[in-house]
């Protein structure tokens, strides 16, 4: 079995700052490490330089300074993005969206409590028609987070539509944040995608979007970027929510997607309870994973 | 991932100063392994499988069959793609079925792997084989998760044993025990048990999990794992194979556009078979898997092999330089053009002919956009033409359109837009033959779509059509082109350069298609 631990890539570094000095040894673990951490190869291999650099610099043979400047990079690179959520507009509009399986639906059951526990009255919107119970799933969420839901009227509704409602039912009742569920889709589906830009057109014309929330499960490799690209290309997404990092993935591909993209992270899920969901704070992220 | 090119582009560049040489050194073979081991990181493939494989490589690559292969730089991709092949398991399992009914089939997994759906897909799978399968919904862990697995039931038209609601209570062992007994009382002779996505490192679960291989005895326990999954594949696999030892691997989401070199490190790792690839959202999504076919995709080289194969079955050479020879002359009719047509539907699905080609994800989109059936509309109307308007269609003239529109099941505006096409076409591709400079459609005045007494109406809406219409029928042509390429023949002049100008988004196809020099060394490669 696997060591029940933190997603901390601690264990993996252990060899490495634990040495008693700096050789090339340190540099394979190291390199090891982060790509064992899905940083990828070419994150990877410029983090290690930038290190080796600042070794060289300072002079150094500390293996303990290796592991302060990795904790700096990182959270220095993660911290490059504001990671606040904006929910300033009444109702604030929150789209989410990602490919299948990230946990979306969990995500926003989490989310909601999150905001009910800041007193925000809260509704939800289970525009995920397509598959198979899916709306119960939110509907059990929704009771848990003890806030409301807007269902589809009927089998198989037009998602956009069922999004419209939610919206159209927040003002009414005044209610302050809508947060819209959507079905998973393979950022590779033409078809789905251009479905998910009208739903964003839709709910636009019933009020502002303030923040699409991209769902990223930590376990994701490479293709974490590709997922990214394509749903801001489509769904303008304003934020990534990292998921599953109560696993053994590290979720190293976000630091990828935040670069590549400008995408700051905005909130992280680490577990299958209703309070497993944080905001995102850079530099206890960079502590945790660097240990 | 597109941003890096592909490593038979990236292979390529580093065998450039090797053709002069004809032989590898130990610092060429090196420089060739890194690209592979970076290749392979790209494609998620495990940090640990990746530098065995690399080892591996390397000392083959250094050996005495490189060194007297006519081109040692094709040879190192041919053993790379042997190596990942013989990790994927040469060639593909069957699914085990019990000697004694019922076969009892546990699907095991992390959260959002695509469990529940792959149950819908596997029963719908063996009812069309004969099978009387029972799904049995005993995660109950998932909200609703139990309401999911009814509905995928009853779309697979497959009955669903669910004594228990889910959302976190009842017994999932009990549960599953009791579905076996159901089973054999219901005479259903496979029982498929839908279980809750659990984490690897979460040891409660991983006992529950094993609790429930316990009390049914399955005769397969099926992991499935996403084809997006990173680094940790490894790590999950590992505690899945501990925890209840799985007896085969099914990688899922296939059809997005992640490499999956998940399926190497988990085969390689655990020594298990990937038995089933499942690749949409449709219950019909589903099929063996093919490890060559992985290799290829995981190396991003694309089906190539197939393509070639299916390619040349398609077009004959001679066939292909009369063609040539006709855009020179102008002698070319619709009849050409309807064989062009029918050799190309001969070859397959031109959808999966383009997907094949390396480097086509980025394409995939306009793929999908494809329609395959206006090949087939095109083809009506210009088998619904006499043979001498076949040969000349200037002999077209309004009653012989209407004609041909009732023949063929089509508006007298796409005999119009036909007609249009080809004409425009067979003008450009002369002038390319010719050595010229194509005219861009759209970019120049457009050919009249009407003309012979259909009015202007209709040919203002032909024009206005145009755009969607040149787009299906072109890619045709197109694929055409790219397939007569990939058999080695060039129709005179003509290939690359025209093809920007017809559909399919000419910079999409001109940044994923490979050079014919490339496909050409491939192709001998391959076929060695």
């Amino acid at each position: 079995m696997a060591e029940r631990a933190s997603w901390s890539l601690g264990a993996a570094l252990r060899g490495v700052f634990g040495a008693k000095t700096i050789d090339d040894d340190t540099w394979d673990d190291l390199e090891s490490a982060l790509i064992r951490a899905d940083f990828g190869p070419a994150i990877t291999e410029d983090i290690v330089g930038e290190i080796r650099a600042q070794v060289e610099r300072f002079k150094t043979t500390d293996p303990k300074d290796v592991q302060r400047m990795l904790r700096e990079i990182v959270e220095e690179r993660l911290a490059k993005y504001d990671p606040t959520l904006k929910l300033t507009e009444r109702p604030a509009v929150v789209l989410v969206v990602g490919v299948n399986g990230v946990g979306k639906t969990t995500t926003i059951g989490k989310f909601a409590r999150f905001l009910r526990s800041y007193d925000r009255t809260v509704v939800v919107g289970a525009a995920d028609t397509f598959r198979a119970a899916a709306v119960d799933q939110l509907a059990t969420w929704a009771e848990r987070a003890g806030v409301g839901i807007v269902r589809p009227e009927r089998e198989g509704q037009d998602p956009a539509s069922v999004a419209f409602q939610t919206v159209e039912q927040a003002k009414r009742d005044g209610t302050e944040i809508v947060i819209i569920d959507t079905a998973g889709r393979l950022h590779t589906k033409g078809g789905l995608m251009d479905e998910l830009g009208k739903i964003k057109r839709v709910v636009e014309k019933q009020a502002p979007i303030s923040e699409v929330l991209l769902v990223l499960d930590a376990t994701t490799g490479q293709n974490g970027l590709a997922q990214a690209e394509a749903f801001i290309e489509h769904g303008g997404v304003t934020g990534l929510v990292l998921t599953k990092l109560d696993g053994s993935a590290k979720g190293g591909f976000v630091l990828a997607v935040q670069e590549k993209t400008g995408l700051p992270i905005k909130l992280i899920g680490q577990g299958e309870a209703i309070g497993d969901l944080t905001g995102f704070t850079p530099h206890v992220f960079a502590q945790k994973l660097v240990g | 991932m597109a941003t890096f090119g592909n490593l038979s582009d990236r292979l390529a560049e580093t065998f450039k100063n090797l053709r002069t040489k004809g032989k590898l050194s130990a610092s060429d073979v090196d420089g060739t392994v890194r690209e592979i081991r970076r290749a392979l990181l790209d494609a998620d493939v495990s940090l640990d499988v990746v530098k065995q494989f690399t080892a591996h490589v390397r000392e083959r690559a250094l050996g005495d069959e490189v060194n007297k292969a006519l081109n040692p730089a094709q040879q190192v991709v041919q053993i790379v793609n042997d190596e990942l092949v013989a990790i994927l398991g040469g060639e593909q399992r069957r699914l085990q079925f019990a000697k004694t009914a019922p076969t009892v089939i546990m699907l095991a997994g992390l959260q959002g792997a695509g469990k529940t759906t792959l149950a819908g897909k596997l029963a719908k799978w063996l009812v069309k084989d004969g099978h009387t399968p029972l799904l049995v919904a005993a995660d109950l862990q998932r909200p609703n998760a139990v309401n999911q697995l009814q509905v995928v039931g009853a779309q697979a038209g497959v009955p669903v044993y669910a004594p228990e609601p889910g959302n976190g209570t009842g017994d999932p062992v009990k549960v599953a025990r009791d579905a076996v007994k159901q089973a054999e009382r219901a005479q259903h002779d496979v029982v498929i048990i839908d279980t809750a996505g659990r984490l690897g490192v979460d040891a409660e679960l991983m006992k529950q999990a094993s609790n429930i291989r316990k009390a049914t005895n399955p005769d397969e326990v099926l992991f499935v794992i996403d084809a997006m999954i990173g680094q940790d594949a490894v790590t999950t696999a590992k505690a899945f194979q501990e925890g209840v030892d799985f007896t085969g691997v099914v990688l899922s989401k296939l059809d997005g556009d992640a490499r999956g070199g998940a399926a190497l490190s988990v085969a390689s790792v655990t020594g298990r078979p990937i038995i089933f690839a499942s690749t949409g959202e449709g219950l019909d999504d589903f099929e063996p898997f093919h490890p060559d076919r992985m290799a290829s995709r995981i190396l991003d080289l694309g089906d190539i092999l197939t393509l070639i194969e299916q390619a040349q079955s398609a077009f004959d050479e001679e066939e292909a330089m009369k063609v040539a020879e006709k855009f020179a002359t102008d002698t070319f009719t619709l009849n050409d053009f309807l064989g062009q047509m029918q050799q190309l539907r001969g070859a397959g699905s031109i959808k999966k002919m383009l997907g094949m080609l390396p480097g086509a994800g980025g394409m995939k989109q306009q793929l999908e956009n494809f329609d395959e059936r206006e090949i087939v509309r095109t083809e009506a109307i210009i088998q619904s033409m006499t043979p001498a308007e076949r040969e000349n269609t200037k002999l077209l003239n309004g009653s012989r359109r209407v004609r041909i529109a009732k023949g063929s099941g089509m508006t007298v505006t796409d005999v119009n837009q036909l007609v249009a096409r080809f004409e425009q076409a067979a003008k450009m591709m002369k002038t390319v033959a010719r050595g010229g400079m194509p005219q861009i459609p759209g970019m120049g005045p457009m050919p009249g779509g009407g003309g012979h007494g259909t009015g202007k109406r209709q040919s203002a809406k032909g024009k206005g059509k145009k755009q969607n219409a040149s787009r299906s029928g072109n890619p045709a042509k197109r694929a055409a082109e790219q397939a007569a390429l990939a058999s080695g023949v060039v129709p005179g002049e003509a290939g690359a350069p025209a093809g920007s100008g017809f559909g399919l988004g000419g910079g999409a196809g001109a940044k994923g298609a490979p050079s014919e020099e490339e496909l050409a060394a491939l192709q001998k490669m391959l076929r060695r």
